[in-house]
């Protein structure tokens, strides 16, 4: 992932209000080179909120001709789990012709990516881009960048969770005991062969383990999940973790020397 | 043939829909012996078949279930995380890129091959969505099964001895894996992408090879 992402993710987790995440689907419209970005979120009893960058005209429009009983792109990736290319979607009925000739005038784009999200109680939100590429070049870009937009996808979903549930803050996730053993050796800087070998796992488990952490901490990598583990007390470093219990490679040698 | 139906698609195959459902009967109630609820139809399903979930079933000529697994992401309900927790002292496996596989299942006449062409399937949709690893529950029998296919998972966690013993199994995607199951599956890559294709509209990944 590049340092840039990372940055525009960092800000998104500093959220506290709706607006701000308007201004992250603007920064990473422009990361990503996109003509537009945006979240779209419709609840269970049909409640919407959305944030990106369409222009006023189109998004007005949409709202006022109630869109998303037509919009193929809702209505494909309801009931969806994968991301769509929308080009997959079915575009042949008059109604959809008509949209998807409005929604190119509109400045929307020839081609367009979407992530369903499937969250809690019956909440579904779709994060998409869209973009004038040929096919070529939008297989290209979406295939290029696929793992760093589900990331983002499910990053403004947590966010966009947390902020409408402020009244019930959710709470941090906590850590299971491998998580933070996992945790705690990469911050004591082992390499993840070392921790995988120390903790008795395979490297695939230990990235599991790492992955599972990273989601739980709304962290876009591995030395930021590190960072939060620690700011948020999930471990304990210093001396605290050289009085942990277990093995870990040098241990003896460092308390001889103590 | 390889089919990815959504539960909500499988109305429009009746026949495959309905075999699979019994075909799942008799392995999980009948030759395994697991507690599982199976319904006035002859159905086996529990509450994640209402989820929604992606399956991945492998269709005989005539139409009918030959096996399938069932596919939903850890970010939501998955079996793992809400009842076998425990063999993972408490852990919960959840991330965007990991997604839960279960109820791997194989008609009474169905070979090796059939198990080969499902994993290909897990494999060819961890490359289209972007997934890295799966997890799964499965029982001492399917591990022969797993080895044989060239798909033995990591195990995160077991309980249970002999026979009876259940474990939480860890799937990483390899591309090198890949071109070992098409083998033993005795499928080509492009038919295989076709069958991904006519179900999602296009090719799992653009290039057969790209560069990291």
């Amino acid at each position: 992932m590049q340092g840039n992402l990372r940055r525009h993710l960092a800000t998104l987790e500093q959220a506290t209000e709706l607006s701000a995440l308007q201004t992250c689907t603007e920064a990473l419209r422009d990361h990503y080179g996109v003509a537009h970005l945006g979240y779209h979120w419709v609840s269970a009893d049909g409640e919407q909120y959305g944030c990106g960058t369409y222009s006023i005209e189109w998004i007005t429009r949409y709202v006022q001709n109630d869109y998303v009983r037509i919009d193929p792109v809702i209505i494909g990736c309801f009931q969806r789990f994968h991301p769509v290319d929308w080009k997959e979607l079915d575009w042949s009925s008059k109604p959809a012709i008509a949209f998807r000739k409005e929604a190119i005038e509109a400045g929307v784009g020839n081609q367009g990516y979407s992530i369903p999200i499937r969250g809690p109680s019956g909440q579904f939100a779709l994060f998409s881009l869209s973009h004038n590429a040929t096919d070529e070049d939008w297989a290209d870009f979406t295939e290029t960048h696929r793992r760093d937009l589900i990331l983002c996808a499910h990053s403004f979903n947590q966010k966009a969770l947390e902020i409408e549930d402020k009244r019930r803050p959710e709470p941090v996730k906590p850590l299971s005991g491998r998580e933070v053993d996992v945790l705690t050796y990469l911050a004591m800087g082992y390499s993840r062969g070392q921790v995988a070998q120390t903790l008795n796992l395979s490297e695939h488990t230990l990235r599991a383990y790492i992955e599972s952490a990273r989601f739980k901490l709304s962290a876009s990598n591995t030395m930021h999940a590190i960072a939060r583990a620690v700011s948020e007390g999930h471990i304990i470093m210093g001396g605290a973790a050289r009085a942990a219990q277990g093995k870990w490679p040098g241990r003896e040698a460092i308390e001889a020397a103590e | 043939m390889l089919r990815y139906l959504y539960g909500s698609q499988l109305d429009a195959y009746p026949k495959l829909s309905d075999t699979m459902f019994r075909d799942r009967a008799a392995q999980f109630r009948d030759r395994l012996k697991w507690d599982v609820a199976v319904d006035a139809q002859g159905y086996e399903r529990d509450e994640y078949d209402a989820c929604d979930p992606l399956y991945v079933i492998w269709q005989q000529p005539d139409g009918s279930h030959g096996g399938s697994m069932r596919f939903l992401p850890t970010t939501g309900p998955t079996m793992v995380n809400d009842h076998f927790s425990d063999l993972m002292d408490g852990d919960r496996v959840q991330s965007p890129h990991i997604w839960e596989s279960t109820r791997f299942c194989l008609s009474c006449d169905s070979n090796s091959r059939v198990a080969a062409a499902l994993v290909l399937g897990g494999i060819e949709i961890g490359r289209g969505f972007g997934i890295t690893q799966c997890v799964g529950v499965f029982d001492a029998r399917m591990v022969r099964i797993y080895r044989m296919i060239g798909a033995s998972p990591d195990v995160l966690g077991s309980t249970g001895e002999g026979r009876a013993k259940i474990s939480v199994g860890l799937w990483t995607f390899d591309p090198i894996d890949r071109m070992r199951v098409l083998l033993r599956a005795g499928v080509s890559s492009t038919v295989s992408e076709h069958w991904y294709a006519r179900a999602f509209g296009s090719r799992p990944l653009k290039l057969q090879a790209r560069a990291a």
